[in-house]
C-alpha cells in the first residue's frame, strides 16, 4: 500500500509576522520554520495505517523553499519511509501546490492508495489543497475528519460539521483525506528516529520537473499588510443607579450606528 | 572556529524543547506544590532517547556526544529544572560505570537502563561530608566473598525510586583519597534503609534522601576499577557532569528570560509597556548578555570533553558561572514581574528557588572557585 502525506512548513505559531517592506510577501529570513500541526495529524494517522500493514510504504511530499527541510526531516524522523521535495518560493497558490504535490507523487511511480494532509495549514488558512489534489487526481475526498477505521479497501471516516455534529462515510481506496485535531495523538520524533532519518531517501524536484509554471496561478497576492491595531474599547460608567437608563439607551445607540451590531 | 549546531543537535534540541514545553512545564508548578515524583514524564523522556544519554553505543545507548548531551539538558531543564534534577541524576549515577567500569561491568550495568526504564542514584555525599568528598566515612570493607558496606549517604537524588546505587566509600579512612572506592549496588539488598523524603525549597518534584548502609553485602565484582581507584573516577565524572549540571542552570536561565521578555511587554505602567522602560531593558540585557556567555562555556566545557582534552578548569568556569547568572536571572525575573513574581500563581518565583540549588550541588560555587584557582596557579 501505498500512502503519500502531504505536508507544509510553517511559521512558528509564536513567530511575529511582518510583511516585507514592498509588501509582496512577509519577511521568512528570521523565521523558524515547524511542520503545520494539521499535517502531524496526518503523518500520525499514516504511520498508524502502516503499523497495521508492515508493509505500507509512506512517502511525505512537500512544496516550498529548500533552505529549512524541517518539515520533512520531522516527519521520517517519526517514522516516515522517504520524502519528496518540490523546489518553490512559499507564496505559491493552492492550486500551483496541488499540482506540484500531484506531480511529485507522480514521479515517485508508485500509484497512491491513500493520500493524507492536514485540513488546513495554519499561515494562510486556505483549506483547499487536499480538495484541488483529489479532483486532479479524480477522487473521493473527505475534509475534517476526526475518526478513522479502515478495513482491506474500505475507509470508514468521521467528519466534523456545524454543531458537534459526525457525518460518518464509507468509502474505497484509492481516497484523500484532509485530517482535523482530535483524529489522533501525533508521537514525538525519537532521538533514535531522527538519527534514522538522515540515511532515508529526499527526492528533490524543481517546479518545471512535475510540470507547474507561473501559467498555472491562479491566485496572485497583490499584498501583505498587517491589520489595523484595534482600538481601545470604551467603558461606560453605570454606577449611579439614577443614569443607568441613560447609559443602556446610549450603549444601545452606539452598537447600532458605530458598531452596527444590532 | 564554528559556532553552529549540526543539523541532527539541532533537531534534537526542538524534539527536547518540544517535550520540555508539551509535557513537563504543564505539570511543573503542580508537582512542585505537591512534591510528585515525575514517573511518568521521565519515563517517556526515556522512551523518546532523552535519558541516559551517557551510555555508550556499543552498550545499547545512542552514542551521544557530551555537546549533544549538554544541548539536551538545557531544553529538558527549560521545560522544568527540577524533574531535569532527577534525569540528569540517572547520567551522573551511570557516569562512574561509563569512566571506570570494566567491559563486562558495563554490559551488566548500563545495558539494562536502554532496554528498560530505569532509575539510578549517586551516592557520594554524606551528612558530614559535601564540598569535603574526600574525608568520606562510608566504609567499604572486604568480607572474604564479597565487599561489607556501612554509613550513611544524604542528599540522594532519586533514592526513593533507584533500581541503581553507585556508592562511594573507603576501604581504609587514613588512606584519605587513596582509600576511596566506588561499588554498584542494589538498592533492594538487605540492610539497606532510605530516609524520609526531603522537604526542600525547590526541585521539590525530585526526590531527594539520606540512605544507611548497615552491613550490606556487595558482590565483590561490583567494585568500579580497583579499590582505592574511586577518588580518580569520581573526579573524572565531575569533569564530564558539571558541563551537563552547568546547563540545567542555562535552561532555567533561557525560560527566566523568555518569560521576562514576555511579560514585560504585557505590563503596562505609567502608559507604556514596562519594556519600554530602561531600568527593565538593562535587567533584560544582562540577562541575555549572561545567558550567551553561560551558553558558550558550556558547550565549550563539553565539547572539550569530546575532544578528550582536560576540562576540569572550563567546567568550573561552566558550572560557577552558569548557576551564579542562573540566580542572578531568575531572581530579576522576579523583580521584573514584581508582585506578581512573588506569588506561587507566576512561574518565576519557582525558577528562582530553583536556581539555588544549582549553585549548591555538584560542587558548590565556591567549591568551584578553588578547583579554578587551584589550576590557575598550579
Amino acid at each position: 500500500m501505498n500512502i503519500f502525506v502531504c505536508v507544509k512548513q510553517v511559521p512558528d505559531t509564536e513567530t511575529k509576522i511582518t510583511p516585507t517592506s514592498d509588501g509582496s510577501f512577509i519577511e521568512t529570513a528570521s523565521i523558524k520554520w515547524i511542520m503545520n500541526p494539521y499535517d502531524e495529524y496526518a503523518v500520525e494517522q499514516a504511520l498508524l495505517i502502516k503499523t497495521a500493514n508492515p508493509a505500507a510504504n509512506v512517502t511525505v511530499v512537500r512544496v516550498g523553499s529548500v533552505k529549512d527541510t524541517e518539515a520533512l526531516r520531522t516527519a521520517m524522523a517519526m517514522g516516515a519511509d522517504d520524502a519528496s521535495l518540490v523546489e518553490a518560493t512559499d507564496n505559491l497558490d493552492s492550486y500551483s501546490i496541488a499540482k506540484a504535490l500531484k506531480g511529485a507523487i507522480e514521479k515517485t511511480g508508485k500509484t497512491p492508495d491513500m493520500i493524507l494532509a492536514g485540513k488546513q495549514a495554519i499561515d494562510d488558512d486556505c483549506l483547499q489543497v487536499p480538495q484541488i489534489l483529489a479532483q486532479m487526481f479524480n477522487l473521493p475526498s473527505v475534509s475534517v475528519i476526526v475518526g478513522f477505521e479502515m478495513n482491506g479497501n474500505t475507509v470508514k471516516v468521521k467528519r466534523e460539521v456545524e454543531g458537534g455534529a459526525l457525518e460518518v462515510y464509507e468509502l474505497s481506496t484509492p481516497v484523500v483525506l484532509a485530517c482535523n485535531k482530535g483524529l489522533n495523538t501525533p508521537r514525538y520524533a525519537s532521538l533514535p528516529g531522527i538519527m534514522k532519518a538522515k540515511k532515508k531517501p529526499l527526492a528533490q524536484h524543481s517546479l518545471a520537473d512535475v510540470g507547474v509554471s507561473d501559467a498555472d496561478r491562479r491566485v496572485k497576492y497583490s499584498g501583505f499588510k498587517l491589520p489595523p491595531e484595534k482600538p481601545a474599547g470604551k467603558k461606560f460608567d453605570a454606577t449611579d443607579a439614577a443614569k443607568q437608563k441613560e447609559v443602556v439607551s446610549q450603549v444601545v445607540g452606539l452598537l447600532r450606528t458605530e458598531a452596527k451590531v444590532i | 572556529m564554528d559556532f553552529s549546531l549540526s543539523t541532527e543537535q539541532r533537531e534534537i534540541r526542538e524534539l527536547a524543547l518540544k517535550f520540555a514545553r508539551n509535557e513537563m512545564t504543564p505539570h511543573s508548578q503542580e508537582f512542585d506544590e505537591k512534591g510528585i515524583f515525575p514517573t511518568d514524564i521521565f519515563k517517556k523522556a526515556w522512551e523518546l532517547g532523552l535519558i541516559n544519554t551517557c551510555i555508550p553505543a556499543e552498550y545499547g545507548g545512542a552514542g551521544f556526544s557530551s555537546l549533544d548531551s549538554v544541548i539536551i539538558g538545557e531544553s529538558l531543564a527549560y521545560g522544568c529544572m527540577g524533574m531535569n534534577t532527577s534525569f540528569m541524576a540517572n547520567d551522573l549515577a551511570l557516569l562512574p560505570i561509563v569512566i571506570g567500569g570494566s567491559d563486562e561491568q558495563k554490559k551488566k550495568f548500563l545495558t539494562p537502563f536502554t532496554e528498560e526504564f530505569r532509575i539510578a542514584s549517586f551516592c557520594l555525599t554524606e551528612p558530614g561530608n559535601g564540598s569535603d568528598a574526600g574525608g568520606i566515612k562510608t566504609t567499604i570493607k572486604d568480607g572474604g566473598d564479597h565487599w561489607i558496606v556501612n554509613g550513611e549517604k544524604m542528599w540522594i537524588t532519586n533514592a526513593g525510586h533507584a533500581n541503581l546505587f553507585v556508592v562511594y566509600g573507603t576501604i581504609d579512612p587514613a588512606l584519605k583519597h587513596k582509600g576511596i572506592s566506588a561499588v554498584v549496588v542494589d538498592p533492594k539488598t538487605a540492610g539497606i534503609e532510605l530516609g524520609k523524603k526531603e522537604d526542600k525549597m525547590g526541585h521539590r518534584s525530585s526526590d531527594t534522601r539520606g540512605v544507611r548502609f548497615n552491613n550490606v553485602k556487595v558482590p565483590k565484582e561490583n567494585m568500579l576499577g580497583k579499590p582505592g581507584d574511586g577518588w580518580a573516577i569520581a573526579m573524572s565524572t565531575l569533569d564530564h557532569s558539571r558541563p551537563l549540571v552547568a546547563s540545567s542552570a542555562l535552561g532555567g536561565a533561557q525560560r527566566a528570560l523568555d518569560l521576562s521578555i514576555q511579560y514585560s511587554k504585557e505590563r503596562v505602567q505609567f502608559g507604556v509597556p514596562i519594556s519600554k522602560h530602561q531600568a527593565v531593558q538593562f535587567m533584560i540585557a544582562e540577562m541575555g548578555m549572561k545567558i550567551e556567555a553561560s551558553r558558550l562555556l558550556v558547550h565549550k566545557a563539553a565539547w572539550m570533553c569530546d575532544q578528550g582534552l582536560k576540562n576540569t578548569e572550563i567546567a568550573s568556569y561552566a558550572k560557577a558561572f552558569a548557576s551564579d547568572s542562573c540566580m542572578q536571572i531568575t531572581t530579576d525575573a522576579v523583580q521584573i514581574y514584581g508582585g506578581y513574581g512573588y506569588s506561587k500563581e507566576y512561574p518565576v518565583e519557582k525558577l528562582m528557588r530553583d536556581a539555588k540549588l544549582i549553585q549548591i550541588y555538584e560542587g558548590t560555587s565556591q567549591i568551584q572557585r578553588l578547583v579554578m584557582a587551584r589550576e590557575l596557579l598550579k
